[in-house]
C-alpha cells in the first residue's frame, strides 16, 4: 500500500531553540522526518527558529523558514505555502502547541494534521481529558485533584488516599510542595502551598514515589499494526523525572509476564488514541504488588524515542514520518538489515545506559537536587555487554573528569534526596559497607542495580598492582568496563604501563554491531560499540579514512552547534569520497544517526577509547576541530600517540590557550589586548589589579568558555573570588584581565586554507562586553560599528589566522571601545576551531562554513569554492540566547561572564528592528506593543537611561519605576514611583501579579541574590513577562517594538533570502 | 574467573566458560533465542527438548524464577548458554535464582560465553550439535559426545514430553476439546480454560476412536519438540479425523497437520526462536508480532496442489506461518498464540477455537 496520494506537500514544525527538556533530539527526529518524506517524493516545508540545527539547512527541505514558532506566524507560512498536511509530532511539545494553536485560530481548514490529530493531542495533554480517556480504557492512572482550600484538599485525599504529593500552582521557583503521609502533614504542606501559590491553588496527586519506572516506545500504522520498538527501565524510581534518571534498555527486572502486561497496555492506548506514528508511554510499577499506573503518554517522538532509536538501531522518527503519510510498517524496510520489514520488534544483545548531564557547574549556589523537574541539558548513552561495562562507559562519556566511579561524600540525607552525584553516592555507600538492603530502603533503587554497583566495588577491592597483570584478571577487569585510568588509580600503576601490558597480552577492545535483531539477520549498517569479548565484527577497508571526534553530551557552553559542525564535516568528506568515521556518545543528535557517516562508533571520547578505534581503523587522520572543547582536548594527546591531526596544527591550539604564548603571538602581530597579569595568590592578584586598575576579569587559566569567570570591582570581591578559585584548581594560576567597561563585543568566524582567509561573518553583540559571548544577542551585519573598525578587525583576523597556520575554522572575539575619542579594537580570545556561532553565520550568509572547513583540511583551497571576499547580505540576522532560568528555581537571570544559555534562536528580516523582534519572540520574549514598562536600574546606570525612557514614552508606554530610578529621569518624562517589595504593599510585586506590567527593565545592582531585583527578575521569568537586564538590551527591544509597529511581520524562507544574495 | 565449564560443538569448537546449575554433561542441538525476557518460560517449554538453549540477550536470571511462569512441570531444555547469569535475582515473585533452578532440574548452564559470536556462527553454519559439560571431562571426549549424538531430525522426542495417561482439566465446563499432547505448554491449556473450554489432554499416540469417545468439540494438535515426520501416530490420527472433527494445530501441530495432507517439511538452517517475529495474515492483511520456537517448517512449494491454503506468512523470510483447509474446519499456526514468553497479539486464535468448539 503506497503513501496517501492526497498528500503531496507537508509542513513540518520544528521544536525551536534548545532548552532544558527539549534539546537536540528534535533536530535528529526532525531531520529524519525531512529526509524520510523527501524520499517518498513529498515536497517539504520546514519551520524552526533554531539556526543551530541540521534540520534548518537549506537542503533539508524544499523551503526552510527560520521564523518564530507562534501559531500566527506559522499560519502565515501555511497561507503562503499551501501545504496539504501539517506534521507536528516531530517538534516536541512546541510542535504540539503550535498545532493546537493553529486549530484555535482556524488556520487548519482543509489541511490534514498527520501523525497525531489535534484531538489526540488534547486527550493526552489536558489532565481531565486524559484521566477520563484512560478510565474508558480501563487503564489505571494516579488520581489527582486541583484544590483551592484546605477543606477541599482534605476532601480530595479522602478519595485519593495517602501518601499524596502536594504541588502549589505558580509559586516562585515551583517551591513549596511536598509529600504528605497523613492529615497532619497535609494540613501543614497544603496551607503553606496555598499561601505561596500566586493563584491560591494546589494540586493533590496520588503518590507513586518509589515505584519502579518504565517506558515503552510504541509504533502504530493505519492498518492498526503495532510494535514496541524498545522498553526502558529507570534506575531511579518514580519521583525523579525520566529525563533526570539513569535509564537502561532493555528493561532488566520485568518478567515476561510483567513485560507483556505493559506491552498490552501500551498497544491498547496507542490504538485508542489512533496515533499514526510513534508514541511514548510511561508506567509506574509497584515493586512488590506489581500493580501499575499509566503516568504519561506522549503522542509524538521524544527524547526517549531518540534514545530508543539509537539504542536499537530502529529509526523511529524516520518510520513515523512514512507512516504519517499513509505507509504501513510491513511495506517499510528495516534500514539496518535491508531485507526484513520495519514491522518487527528489535531485539538487543547488549545493555544500554543513559546518564543525564546537568548544568550545575554553571550556576553558583543553586541546589543540585534532582526530582520531578527536569534540569539536565543533555545526556550520554553507552553500550556494553555487561551492565557494569555499560555504566562505566556512560560515566566516561559524561566528560566530567570521571574515569570510573568516584568516591564522594554521602550520608543518608543525600542518598534520600537525590542529586546529580547520586550514582557515586550509592557507590561510595556500598564501598563504605552499607548493605544493598540499607540503600534499597533509603533510595528505592532496585536491588538488581545495587548488586551491579556492588560487583564493581568488590572487583575494585580484588584487583591490585600484584594481580592486575594476570591476563585473566585484566581481561575480566576490562570486561567490566574499567578504564585504564581507573585501573591506574586503583592499583597505583602508571596508566601507560597498564595499556602497553594489556595490549601485549592481546587484551584490546573488540567491536560489535548494533543490528536491531541480536544477530539473527545480517546487518548492512556499520554501527559499532566496543567490548572485551572474543569476536570483532568490524571490517576495515583499504579506503582513505578520517575519524571525526564528536562533542559528547549537550551542556551549557557546548551545545548542538558542535554536533552540527561534525555532521557537516562528515557529509562533506563522504561526498569527497573519503570514508568517514564518527565517534560520539550523544544519543540525541544527528551525528549519531547511523547514515550520516560511513561508520559510527558509539563510544566515550577519552584518549583510551578513541585510541582503540584509531588502532583498529588506522585512519589517515583525525578531525578535532568540530567537537568543541571535548575534541580539542584530545588534539595534543592524540598527536603524542603519533596520530595525524587534520587541519590547524595542534601546536597552534597551545599557542592560543597558553596565555603567555598567546601574548607573544599578539605582540608579534601588533594586535592589542587588554592589560593582564597572572596570579597565584590573592596578593599577586591584588597587585595585578592595582597595576591595571579595577574592574578586572578573573578566571582560572586552564579553562576556556567562561567557566568560573567573574568581573570583580574591588579587593573584597577579588579576595572572595580567589578563595573559591584556588579551591577549583590549586595547581593552576588565575588570569587577571583589565575589564573593558562599556565596550562593544564583536565575534568573527573565519575560514583559512593557510594561504587565504575568508571572513564568514562579523557579529556585533547587543549586550556589552562582560556578558559571555554565548549569552549575548548578536547581529549580522554589524549595525553600529564604524567601517574603519571593521577594517581593522578584518586585518587582525587575517594576520592571526595566517600566523597560527589555521586550516579550517577560526573564531575570534574582539572588543571595541572609544579611547580618547579614537576607536580602539582589542582582541579578547581566539579559538582555532569551530565556534558555536558557525551554524548561525552559515545560515545568515548562506555559506556552509563547516563543510568547507572539512574540505580545506583535506587540501582544498578557498579559491576552489570561489570564496575570497566577505559575503555581503541584504538582510539582517539576529541571534538571541535562550536561558534555563525557569527550570532552575534558585537561579538569577542576570547575565555575566559565565555562560548560562542552553540554546539560541534566529530572527531574520529586512532590518534590525524586525529581526531582533523575531529573535526575541522565538526566545519566548513576546515584546509588548503597549502597556506599562517597569524600570529599575543600578546607580551606575541611572544617568544612562534618558534615551530609553524617552523612547518608551514616545512609543506610548506608561512608565513606572522605583524611587531612585524615577528621580533620575522624572524631569524629562512622565514616570510613576512604585514601592519596592521590601517597602510594603502595594508594591511592584502586586503590580506584576495583577498583570499591570507589560515589560520589565532591570539592571542588577549587586551580587547578593536575595534582593528586590532578584525577586522581580524571578517573577518575570516565572510569569513569562518580557524582561531585559541590560541597557543595550532595552534599547534593542524598544527599537524592535518601534519597527514592528510600523507593519505586520512577514515570513520568508532561507531559500528565498539566499537566492537574492 | 574460573573456567570450569565448556561447550563443544560438532565443528570442533570448544568454548570455555563458567558453570552454573547442575554439574553434569548434556548433549543437544545448540540453538539461539532472541527474546529479552522469558527464560523461565523457554527453559520449561517442552519444544526445547533435545536442545541446548542459548539466549542472545546477555543478562539472564535478573528476575529469578517463579513456578507461575512454568510452561510444563520443569526444565525441558538440555542445557543453557548465557553471557552472564545473575546470582542476585530481583522480583517479588521470585523464589529461586536461575542457577538454583537449573540445579533443581539437573540441567547444566554455562556463562561468560561470547554469545553473540556463537550466534553469528549458528547463523552462518546453522544450528549445531553440541555437548555442554559442567563437570570435568577431556576436550576430546566432549567433542566426541557432541559429534556422535544423533541429529535432532533423527530423534524421537515427543514421546519423552507427552502425557502418558489421559488428563482432564476444566471438567465443569460443558464444552470440551481434546489436545493431542506432543509437548503442550501450560499457556495453551490456560488459554482454553480461560474461555471455559474443558481440556482432555491425551498422549500423542492416542487412537482416533479413543479421541472420538470423549466427544470433543475440536482437536488441538499441540506444539512440541523435534522432527514432525517422526510423530507418525499423530499424523495418522489427523488424517483419520480430518472429516470428523474441527482440527487446530500450533507449531509442531501445524507441521503434523501439513504432513497429514501431503505437504513436505524441511529442517531450517537455524529456525525461528524469539518473541519478535512479524507474521502477516494474508486474508485480513493484519500484521502481528508473534512468539516462535521452531526448527522445522512447511515447504511452501509443496502446498500448491493440496487442499490447504497458506493463510499467513512470516514477513522476515516468507516462510509458512498459517494454513487452512479449503473446506474442512482445519487450521493451524506455526507460531505460539498462547505466548509465554512473548506477545499476546494473536490471542484471538483461541477465540476462533472457542467459537468453533461452541458451534460444533
Amino acid at each position: 500500500m503506497p503513501r496517501d496520494k492526497d498528500i503531496n506537500k507537508v509542513l513540518i514544525i520544528g521544536s525551536g531553540p534548545i532548552q532544558i527538556g527539549q534539546a537536540a533530539e528534535f533536530d535528529y527526529s526532525g531531520s529524519q522526518a525531512c529526509k524520510s518524506l523527501q524520499e517518498e517524493g513529498i515536497e517539504t516545508v520546514l519551520v524552526n527558529s533554531n539556526p543551530a540545527t541540521i534540520q534548518t539547512d537549506m537542503d533539508m527541505a524544499d523551503s526552510v523558514y527560520v521564523e518564530p514558532l507562534t501559531p500566527e506566524i506559522v499560519a502565515q507560512i501555511i497561507k503562503k505555502e499551501k501545504p496539504d498536511a501539517v506534521l507536528p509530532t516531530m517538534g516536541g511539545q512546541t510542535g504540539l502547541n503550535v498545532a493546537t494553536g493553529l486549530e484555535q485560530i482556524g488556520a487548519l481548514e482543509g489541511i490534514k494534521v498527520i501523525g497525531s490529530s489535534v484531538q489526540t493531542i488534547k486527550n493526552v495533554e489536558d489532565r481531565d481529558l486524559f484521566d477520563s480517556f484512560m478510565k474508558q480504557l480501563n487503564e489505571p492512572v494516579p488520581k489527582a485533584k486541583a484544590v483551592s482550600t484546605l477543606e477541599e484538599a482534605l476532601e480530595a485525599v479522602e478519595k485519593i488516599g495517602y501518601p499524596v504529593i502536594v504541588r502549589p500552582a505558580f509559586t516562585l521557583g515551583g517551591t513549596g510542595g511536598g509529600v504528605a503521609h497523613n492529615r497532619h502533614e497535609l494540613e501543614k504542606i497544603a496551607t503553606r502551598g496555598l499561601d505561596m501559590s500566586y493563584i491560591n491553588q494546589v494540586l493533590i496527586d496520588q503518590s507513586v514515589m518509589g515505584w519502579k519506572e518504565f517506558e515503552y516506545e510504541v509504533m502504530r500504522d493505519k492498518n492498526d499494526t503495532c510494535i514496541i520498538v524498545c522498553n526502558m527501565e529507570n534506575l531511579d524510581p518514580m519521583g525523579i523525572h525520566t529525563g533526570e534518571s539513569i535509564v537502561v534498555a532493555p528493561s532488566q527486572t520485568l518478567s515476561d509476564v510483567d513485560n507483556q502486561r505493559l506491552r498490552n497496555a501500551s498497544i491498547k492506548i496507542i490504538r485508542a488514541l489512533e496515533i499514526q506514528g510513534g508514541c511514548n508511554i510511561q508506567f509506574a510499577v509497584h515493586p512488590i504488588t506489581g500493580e501499575y499506573k499509566v503516568i504519561e503518554v506522549n503522542p509524538r517522538v521524544s527524547r526517549s524515542s531518540a534514545l530508543a532509536s539509537k539504542a536499537t538501531g530502529y529509526p523511529i522518527a524516520k518510520i513515523s514520518s512514512k507512516i504519517a503519510v499513509g505507509m504501513t510498517l510491513d511495506e517499510i524496510q528495516n534500514d539496518i538489515t535491508k531485507e526484513t520489514p520495519a514491522s518487527f520488534e528489535p531485539s538487543l544483545d547488549y545493555i544500554i545506559t543513559k546518564i543525564p548531564r546537568w548544568p550545575f557547574d554553571k550556576f553558583k549556589g543553586i541546589s543540585r537536587e534532582i526530582g520531578v523537574q527536569m534540569k539536565s541539558t543533555g545526556e550520554v548513552m553507552a553500550i556494553g555487554r555487561t551492565l557494569e561495562e555499560s555504566l562505566h562507559k556512560a560515566i566516561r562519556s559524561l566528560d566530567v573528569g570521571s574515569f570510573g566511579f568516584d568516591t564522594v561524600e554521602f550520608d543518608e540525607e543525600k542518598l534520600k534526596n537525590a542529586t546529580d552525584e547520586r550514582l557515586f553516592q550509592v557507590y561510595s555507600a556500598l564501598k563504605s559497607g552499607m548493605t544493598v538492603e540499607d540503600i534499597l530502603e533509603i533510595t528505592q533503587i532496585d536491588p538488581f542495580f545495587l548488586h551491579k554497583i556492588l560487583n564493581i566495588v568488590e572487583w575494585e577491592k580484588k584487583i591490585n598492582s600484584e594481580n592486575i597483570f594476570q591476563p585473566s584478571i585484566m581481561r575480566e577487569t576490562k570486561k567490566m568496563g574499567f578504564s585504564d585510568r581507573k585501573i591506574s588509580q586503583i592499583t597505583d600503576l602508571n596508566e601507560e604501563t597498564i595499556r602497553k601490558t594489556r595490549e601485549k597480552d592481546g587484551i584490546i577492545p573488540s567491536y560489535k554491531m548494533v543490528d536491531t535483531c541480536a544477530a539473527e539477520f545480517e546487518a548492512k549498517t556499520p554501527y559499532y560499540y566496543s567490548c572485551y569479548e572474543e569476536e570483532d565484527e568490524v571490517t576495515v577497508s583499504n579506503e582513505k579514512k578520517v575519524i571525526i571526534i564528536g562533542a559528547g553530551p549537550i551542556r551549557i557552553g557546548q551545545g548542538i552547534e558542535f554536533d552540527y559542525c561534525c555532521v557537516h564535516a562528515a557529509m562533506a568528506l563522504k561526498d569527497a569520497g573519503i570514508e568517514t568515521i564518527i565517534v560520539n556518545n550523544n544519543p540525541e543528535t544527528v551525528s549519531t544517526d547511523y547514515d550520516i557517516s560511513s561508520k559510527l562508533y558509539f563510544e566515550p571520547l577519552t584518549l583510551e577509547d578513541v585510541m582503540g578505534i584509531v588502532n583498529k581503523e588506522k585512519p589517515y587522520g583525525v578531525v578535532v576541530q568540530f567537537g568543541g572543547q571535548t575534541s580539542i582536548n584530545l588534539a595534543v594527546p592524540l598527536a603524542r600517540e603519533g596520530v595525524r591531526i587534520l587541519g590547524t596544527p595542534h601546536e597552534s591550539i597551545d599557542r592560543v590557550e597558553d596565555r603567555e604564548r598567546f601574548t607573544k603571538v599578539l605582540n608579534k602581530l601588533e594586535i592589542p589586548q587588554a592589560d593582564y597579569g597572572i596570579a597565584h595568590s590573592f596578593e599577586d592578584a591584588s597587585e595585578v589589579a592595582e597595576r591595571i586598575g579595577f574592574p578586572v576579569l578573573v578566571r582560572p587559566s586552564y579553562v576556556l568558555g567562561g567557566r568560573a569567570m567573574e568581573i570583580v570591582y574591588d579587593d573584597d570581591e577579588l579576595r572572595e573570588y580567589m578563595k573559591e578559585a584556588v579551591r577549583i584548581s590549586p595547581a593552576h594560576p588565575i588570569l587577571v584581565d583589565k575589564f573593558l567597561e562599556d565596550a562593544i563585543e564583536i565575534d568573527v568566524d573565519a575560514l583559512s586554507d593557510g594561504e587565504d582567509v575568508f571572513i564568514g561573518g562579523i557579529m556585533e553583540h547587543i549586550e556589552e562586553a562582560g556578558v559571555h559571548s554565548g549569552d549575548s544577542a548578536c547581529v549580522i551585519p554589524p549595525q553600529s560599528i564604524p567601517d574603519e573598525v571593521l577594517l581593522t578587525i578584518k586585518e587582525y583576523t587575517i594576520k592571526l589566522a595566517l600566523e597560527l597556520d589555521v586550516v579550517g575554522l577560526m573564531n575570534i572575539q574582539y572588543a571595541f571601545k572609544m579611547d580618547e575619542g579614537n576607536p580602539k579594537v582589542y582582541i579578547l580570545e581566539a579559538n582555532p576551531r569551530a565556534s558555536r556561532t558557525v551554524p548561525f553565520v552559515s545560515k545568515a550568509v548562506g555559506v556552509p562554513l563547516a563543510k568547507i572547513a572539512a574540505e580545506l583540511m583535506m587540501g582544498k583551497k578557498l579559491k576552489d569554492f570561489g570564496l575570497s571576499q566577505e559575503m555581503k547580505i541584504n538582510h539582517v540576522a539576529v541571534k538571541e540566547s535562550i536561558f534555563p532560568f525557569i527550570k532552575l528555581p534558585e537561579a538569577d537571570s542576570v547575565l555575566g561572564p559565565e555562560m548560562k544559555s542552553t540554546g539560541e534562536s534566529m530572527g531574520i528580516d529586512a532590518n534590525f528592528g524586525v529581526s531582533y523582534y523575531k529573535a526575541q519572540l522565538s526566545a519566548g520574549m513576546d515584546l509588548p506593543q503597549k502597556g506599562t514598562i517597569f524600570i529599575s536600574v543600578r546607580d551606575a546606570d541611572k544617568d544612562k537611561i534618558m534615551d530609553i525612557v524617552e523612547k518608551a514614552e514616545e512609543l506610548g508606554f506608561k512608565l513606572i519605576a522605583t524611587r531612585g530610578t524615577a528621580l533620575a529621569v522624572e524631569d524629562h518624562v512622565d514616570i510613576d514611583i512604585i514601592r519596592k517589595v521590601s517597602q510594603g504593599s502595594p508594591n511592584i510585586r502586586d503590580a506584576i501579579l495583577n498583570k499591570e506590567v507589560a515589560m520589565i527593565i532591570n539592571t542588577p545592582s549587586g551580587k547578593q541574590s536575595a534582593d528586590d531585583g532578584y525577586y522581580i527578575r524571578r517573577m518575570a521569568v516565572e510569569l513569562g513577562i518580557p524582561y531585559v537586564t541590560t541597557l543595550a538590551g532595552a534599547r534593542a527591544a524598544l527599537n524592535a517594538i518601534e519597527n514592528v509597529e510600523k507593519g505586520k511581520i512577514g515570513v520568508k524562507s532561507l531559500n528565498e533570502y539566499h537566492k537574492l544574495t | 574467573m574460573q573456567e570450569d565449564a565448556k561447550l563443544a560443538l560438532e565443528d570442533g569448537t570448544i568454548l570455555k566458560g563458567e558453570g552454573f546449575g547442575y554439574q553434569t554433561i548434556k548433549t543437544g542441538e545448540v540453538v539461539f533465542a532472541t527474546g529479552m525476557t522469558g527464560y523461565v518460560e523457554s527453559l520449561t517449554d517442552p519444544s526445547y527438548k533435545g536442545q541446548i538453549l542459548m539466549s542472545t540477550y546477555p543478562l539472564q536470571g535478573n528476575y529469578g524464577v517463579s513456578e507461575e511462569w512454568f510452561q510444563s512441570n520443569g526444565i525441558k531444555a538440555e542445557g543453557y548458554v548465557v553471557r552472564e547469569e545473575n546470582p542476585h535475582p530481583s522480583h517479588s515473585h521470585s523464589g529461586d535464582s536461575l542457577s538454583g533452578f537449573l540445579e533443581e532440574y539437573k540441567i547444566p548452564g554455562i556463562s561468560k560465553i561470547d554469545t553473540r559470536s556463537l550466534t553469528l556462527k549458528i547463523r552462518k553454519y546453522g544450528a549445531m550439535k553440541g555437548a555442554l559439560a559442567t563437570e570435568e571431562v577431556d576436550d576430546d571426549e566432549l567433542l566426541a559426545m557432541a559429534k556422535n549424538q544423533p541429529g535432532i531430525e533423527d530423534m524421537d522426542l515427543v514421546n519423552t514430553v507427552s502425557v502418558t495417561e489421559p488428563k482432564i482439566l476444566g471438567e465443569e465446563y460443558k464444552d470440551r476439546a481434546v489436545v493431542l499432547d506432543c509437548g503442550i505448554k501450560n499457556n495453551s491449556i490456560n488459554a482454553l480454560l480461560k474461555r471455559e473450554i474443558g481440556v482432555v489432554l491425551l498422549p500423542y499416540n492416542t487412537t482416533p476412536q479413543e479421541i472420538l469417545d470423549y466427544e470433543p468439540g475440536a482437536l488441538l494438535v499441540s506444539s512440541g519438540p523435534g522432527n514432525p515426520s517422526r510423530v507418525k501416530e499423530s499424523i495418522e490420527t489427523v488424517k483419520r479425523l480430518s472429516n470428523r472433527l474441527p482440527i487446530f494445530g500450533i507449531c509442531l501441530g501445524q507441521q503434523i497437520i501439513a504432513l497429514a495432507f501431503g505437504a513436505k517439511i524441511y529442517k531450517m538452517k537455524f529456525g525461528h526462536r524469539g518473541i519478535n517475529q512479524p507474521v502477516k495474515d494474508l486474508k485480513s492483511g493484519k500484521v502481528s508480532i508473534t512468539s516462535q520456537n521452531h526448527g522445522f517448517s512447511i515447504a511452501l512449494d509443496t502446498c500448491a496442489d493440496l487442499p490447504i491454503d497458506v493463510t499467513q506468512i512470516n514477513l522476515n523470510d516468507g516462510t509458512v506461518e498459517g494454513i487452512e483447509h479449503h473446506e474442512l474446519p482445519i487450521s493451524s499456526v506455526q507460531y505460539h498464540p498462547e505466548a509465554g514468553p512473548g506477545p499476546h497479539d494473536t490471542d484471538y486464535y483461541f477465540d476462533n477455537f472457542m467459537e468453533t468448539v461452541k458451534k460444533y
